[in-house]
């Protein structure tokens, strides 16, 4: 097996040697170009690894900020109900009255058709 | 901790603006962390988890408790993190894929050269810098925080198969940059050294 094969499947296999396939990991042993590259992998892993306990600071007054901002995006959520709010009862109100007004319509019409039928007979 | 922090979230869930701050106090720290590995720098990171805790403050009642609360932030920051990374790209008109250099170079703003060995960290810090944004994200998120592929996917919008082929091209990538030549000069110190 070529060493460029296997090469592609080195960062895959510093997870566990159960992930690669036998005549890989066959080669690995045989193969000290890609115990090397193996060995590499591994020293990023812990490297990468031991990144995590390095935590930083920010800044002061982030926490002040944060409050701030989520004040901020609260009060435009509110806003935007009470808008939202306010459209739905504009447009409610227009549907109620569009509404009445064909009912009223309707029974208009209706009461002339009587009156003109009681005329006829 | 995790239990008091479960305490906060339920105490914020219902209302109370007191615990969330505390929230924030506990974690935020952890959260300006991983936004300053996501994006290079101070600016952005401030930037990026502000916007992590607006979101999570909107969210808090669709927090299940499932996940670990910090857990829950790092998701909620890597999805700031490129949807910020992206929009800047877009303003400056740069390409995502263009594996340019983002590091702030002031040393006192280097989190990786805090502590002992600084070099060796300061050089990983800049090659995971030189990552492309998503490239950085999955690394970050999977070697150094232990995100699940599955959670890493969901956060990327991309599939987990696609996640892992990114996190194994990442690491390709770092190697190659922190060791170059080795494997050719040294490979057999190397091997020995196992």
């Amino acid at each position: 097996m070529q060493c460029d094969r296997v090469a592609e499947q080195l960062p895959q296999i510093v997870d566990g040697p159960e992930r690669a396939a036998p005549q890989v990991l066959a080669h690995v042993e045989s193969c000290l170009r890609c115990q090397a590259e193996l060995v590499q992998y591994r020293r990023l892993l812990r490297a990468l690894r031991h990144l995590r306990t390095d935590v930083l600071e920010p800044a002061p007054g982030t926490l002040a900020a944060i409050l701030a901002n989520i004040e901020h995006a609260g009060e435009r959520g509110a806003m935007h109900s009470l808008l939202t709010g306010r459209r739905a009862a504009y447009l409610g109100g227009i549907a109620v009255a569009t509404a009445a007004a064909g009912a009223a319509g309707a029974m208009v019409l209706a009461n002339r058709g009587r009156r003109k039928m009681r005329l006829a007979g | 901790m995790a239990q008091e922090l479960g305490e906060l979230v339920e105490a914020a869930k219902a209302g109370d603006q007191r615990a969330f701050e505390e929230l924030v106090l506990a974690t935020q720290a952890d959260t300006y962390t991983l936004a300053y590995r996501l994006t290079g720098n101070e600016e952005d990171a401030q930037d990026v988890m502000q916007e992590a805790y607006v979101r999570a403050y909107k969210g808090l009642k669709r927090y299940r408790g499932d996940a670990k609360f910090n857990t829950w932030m790092y998701r909620i920051t890597a999805n700031c993190a490129l949807t910020h990374l992206k929009k800047r790209s877009r303003d400056r008109h740069e390409l995502l894929e263009n594996d340019a250099m983002l590091v702030d170079e002031r040393a006192e703003h280097d989190p990786v050269a805090s502590l002992g060995g600084a070099d060796d960290r300061r050089m990983l810090h800049a090659a995971l810098q030189s990552l492309s944004p998503e490239m950085r994200a999955v690394v970050v998120l999977r070697d150094i925080y232990d995100l699940p592929h599955e959670a890493i996917a969901a956060e990327l919008g991309i599939s987990e198969g696609a996640a892992k082929v990114r996190l194994h091209r990442a690491r390709r990538k770092l190697r190659e940059r922190l060791f170059p030549l080795r494997a050719e000069s040294h490979g057999v110190e190397a091997a020995r050294a196992v």
